[in-house]
């Protein structure tokens, strides 16, 4: 009789396999620190929201990404809400006036969203810590940030594979997001409530733009 | 059948008094005293007995028949951990002590009465040590099992400190005591109306008939009447001395000083709670300087480490005394573990948790920069205005309980769906006027006295192309002192931002923007 502990062929060879994916994965990790850039094509992206896919380079939020929101909240919510139902932990630094409401009706797990409202000036050094453990982190630069700081915390996103959005302008962004138009539907002159909302969606990539519809739900 | 343990249990009658007294020395021993608990007396002292206060009266019949009572909050966890000592002082004497409240514990009396001499001795030497760790009155009794012997304990007097029920007869005792001695009000009340008011005229029923009527509890019931209780003293790990603490004979003033400084006593405590098999997860810092003390309990949501003690001592420091610290130098600082547990229940499970655990740690590490608020998780609570919905929750502390029921609602006027992503804590000035510049405001009948054209936000003037309201949204209109109404305006600028207006003290204010 075989012993309880005994693997079977099959199950070798899933352990093998697993093995091989562990160490591809290593190699890529170690590829990514050495090779400054944009992120390895092919690698696997965070989950984000359908509609926003289409806008992204590489169809998501890309680990080791930095993505750069101006100007609404909405939008950076929208980006979190794909990583947040799925499971991973968000933080958003420096974002005050964000609505913990709205944000749990994109779809947000409040339960895994983690807010530093007033980080003053070490607002680098907290979203650094937060990368260490967290996939993403959202944060407003209080101040200008430097090429070498961006490279640095860059540097240190893809090694934790965790995505930065930055609400305002970032150096190297990998994508630069905004929103062209809001479109809403219930409200006239004196009647209804803002109801239904489809925002148009504006991403530059590498100074290429395209605009992309996004159903606010 | 079950042998059973010979068990003595001692009594220190009015703990919780005692135990308030000894946390304020200074104030009169002798006064009238009430500990309240949910509005009714929880315990008072002799003087207050004498007064007529019994426990269970309403506060406002406390004070009718005693007007000189001094009536203080109940603190259940002062109680325990005065007791503790007490405790420590008792096992110094007996191995295998079982505490059954602050105030009350058992032990076996087998081992200890041949040692000393007999269980008369023994009482006696116990009842010695108690009045040499500050319980001058204790009380003692002895029986067959601990029951009994709690019982045999609730039956002595000031003038007879002991009573020892002789071995075998307690059945005998036990048959004259009343039925609310098994501790269920219900079952008590239904055996007096049966007319079977003592153990004694239980006893007289079989086993299978008790459990027929009563259940389990009619087993219990049978056990104990019958002196056939299978309990024994259950003892306690020997207790360990977790609290520790550092004085400073010259006081220290600096915030990293202090750190730097209690770093070793906190890793004496983790060091004291690792050798019990024990972690903390709640801790009281009490730091004293010329005249004042600064007194907090943290909870931390996993447990207790050194570093961490040290945070929160940071922490306690910068709460107090703005960024420097307090405002005369520290001459003493204290740390009580509050609530322990068995390391048992909190190991890491074989496959999991990592992933928090990391998490965990760099929002610690983010704590320990900003402070214990800087990091915080927001819930959705009850309220109509958009802040007022949102609590946010220090990283580490507990939800409190009563956000999850005022979600629910409803609040009639509260925002329906999508709601605004951008919610100003401050609000933010601004005005409104019509298509001929009039600024639009609200008449005395709470409609608009124009129709909303433009929005002046600052320096940026936006034309409206839509707008619904105003919305009254009135609260507490039975309380004049908190009464708020505000009227609420939706309007819509030509880039699409939506933007929520609140009118309130003849202004317009935005609450929210959907950006």
């Amino acid at each position: 009789m075989t012993s309880a502990f005994e693997l079977l062929p099959v199950e070798r060879a899933a352990a093998d396999l697993e093995r091989v994916r562990e160490l591809n994965a290593r190699v890529r990790s170690l590829q990514r620190i050495t090779l400054a850039g944009s992120a390895v094509e092919g690698s696997p992206v965070l989950p984000t929201l359908p509609d926003l896919q289409t806008l992204l380079p590489g169809g998501g939020l890309q680990p080791g990404g930095v993505y750069s929101v101006i100007g609404s909240t909405s939008l950076l919510m929208g980006l979190l809400a794909g990583p947040s139902a799925a499971g991973l932990w968000c933080a958003v630094v420096g974002v005050p006036w964000f609505g913990a409401e709205a944000a749990s009706r994109l779809g947000i797990d409040l339960s895994r969203l983690v807010l530093v409202p007033s980080p003053g000036s070490a607002w680098l050094a907290v979203v650094a810590a937060l990368a260490d453990a967290l996939r993403v982190v959202a944060v407003r630069p209080a101040s200008r940030v430097s090429e070498t700081d961006a490279a640095r915390l860059r540097a240190r996103l893809r090694q934790h594979d965790a995505a930065l959005i930055a609400f305002g302008e970032w150096p190297g962004a990998t994508a630069r997001l905004s929103v062209a138009h809001s479109a809403w539907q219930g409200m006239g002159q004196g009647h209804g409530y803002p109801r239904e909302r489809v925002v148009t969606v504006r991403a530059e990539v590498r100074g290429v733009a395209r605009q992309g519809e996004w159903a606010v739900a | 059948m079950n042998e059973l343990t010979r068990s003595m249990v001692l009594w220190c009658p009015d703990w919780p008094v005692r135990a308030h007294a000894l946390q304020h020395p200074e104030l009169d021993g002798d006064a009238p005293l009430a500990l309240i608990d949910k509005g009714e007396v929880f315990a008072c002292s002799a003087a207050a007995r004498a007064a007529g206060v019994a426990r269970g009266l309403r506060v406002r019949e406390a004070q009718a028949r005693c007007p000189a009572l001094a009536v203080v909050a109940y603190d259940a966890a002062l109680d325990a951990r005065l007791f503790e000592p007490v405790l420590a002082a008792i096992e110094q004497l007996v191995p295998g002590v079982q505490p059954i409240r602050p105030g009350l514990f058992a032990l076996r009396t087998r081992g200890p009465a041949r040692y000393y001499g007999g269980e008369q001795p023994l009482a006696a030497t116990l009842i010695a040590a108690l009045g040499s760790v500050g319980v001058p009155d204790a009380r003692a009794g002895a029986a067959d099992g601990p029951f009994a012997a709690q019982l045999a304990v609730q039956a002595t007097s000031a003038e007879s400190a002991v009573l020892l029920v002789p071995p075998g007869s307690t059945s005998e005792f036990l048959a004259g005591q009343s039925v609310e001695a098994v501790g269920d009000v219900g079952f008590a009340e239904l055996c007096r109306r049966l007319g079977l008011s003592t153990l004694g005229s239980l006893a007289g029923f079989g086993e299978d008939e008790l459990a027929t009527r009563f259940g389990a509890l009619g087993l219990r019931v049978h056990a104990l009447v019958t002196g056939r209780d299978a309990e024994t003293v259950v003892s306690r790990p020997a207790a360990a001395q977790l609290e520790r603490s550092i004085a400073f004979d010259d006081g220290v003033d600096r915030v990293d000083q202090l750190a730097f400084a209690i770093r070793a006593t906190a890793d004496e405590v983790v060091a004291a709670l690792i050798a019990a098999h024990l972690v903390c997860t709640a801790v009281t810092v009490t730091m004293e300087t010329e005249g004042e003390t600064s007194v907090r309990t943290w909870l931390h949501p996993r447990w207790f480490t050194a570093a961490d003690l040290v945070d929160r001592v940071r922490w306690q420091l910068h709460g107090v005394g703005g960024a420097l610290g307090l405002s005369s130098p520290v001459l003493r600082v204290t740390l009580t573990p509050e609530s322990v547990d068995s390391v048992h229940h909190h190991e890491e499970g074989l496959w999991g948790d990592a992933p928090d655990e990391r998490v965990h740690h760099a929002l610690s590490r983010v704590q320990s920069m900003l402070g214990h608020e800087g990091v915080v998780t927001a819930r959705v609570g009850g309220g109509r205005l958009l802040d007022e919905r949102e609590v946010l929750v220090p990283w580490g502390d507990p939800v409190p309980a009563e956000i999850a029921g005022a979600a629910k609602g409803p609040w009639p006027g509260a925002l329906p769906d999508p709601l605004p992503a951008t919610v100003f804590r401050q609000r933010l000035a601004v005005s409104v006027a019509d298509s001929s510049g009039e600024p639009v405001l609200m008449d005395g009948s709470g409609a608009l006295t124009g129709d909303p054209a433009v929005l002046v936000v600052g320096a940026i003037t936006a034309v409206v192309i839509a707008w619904a309201g105003p919305w009254p949204v009135i609260e507490r209109w039975w309380d004049a002192a908190a009464a708020r109404g505000v009227q609420r305006l939706s309007l819509i600028d030509e880039v699409g931002t939506a933007w929520l207006l609140v009118f309130e003290g003849g202004a317009w204010a935005a609450e929210a923007r959907y950006d």
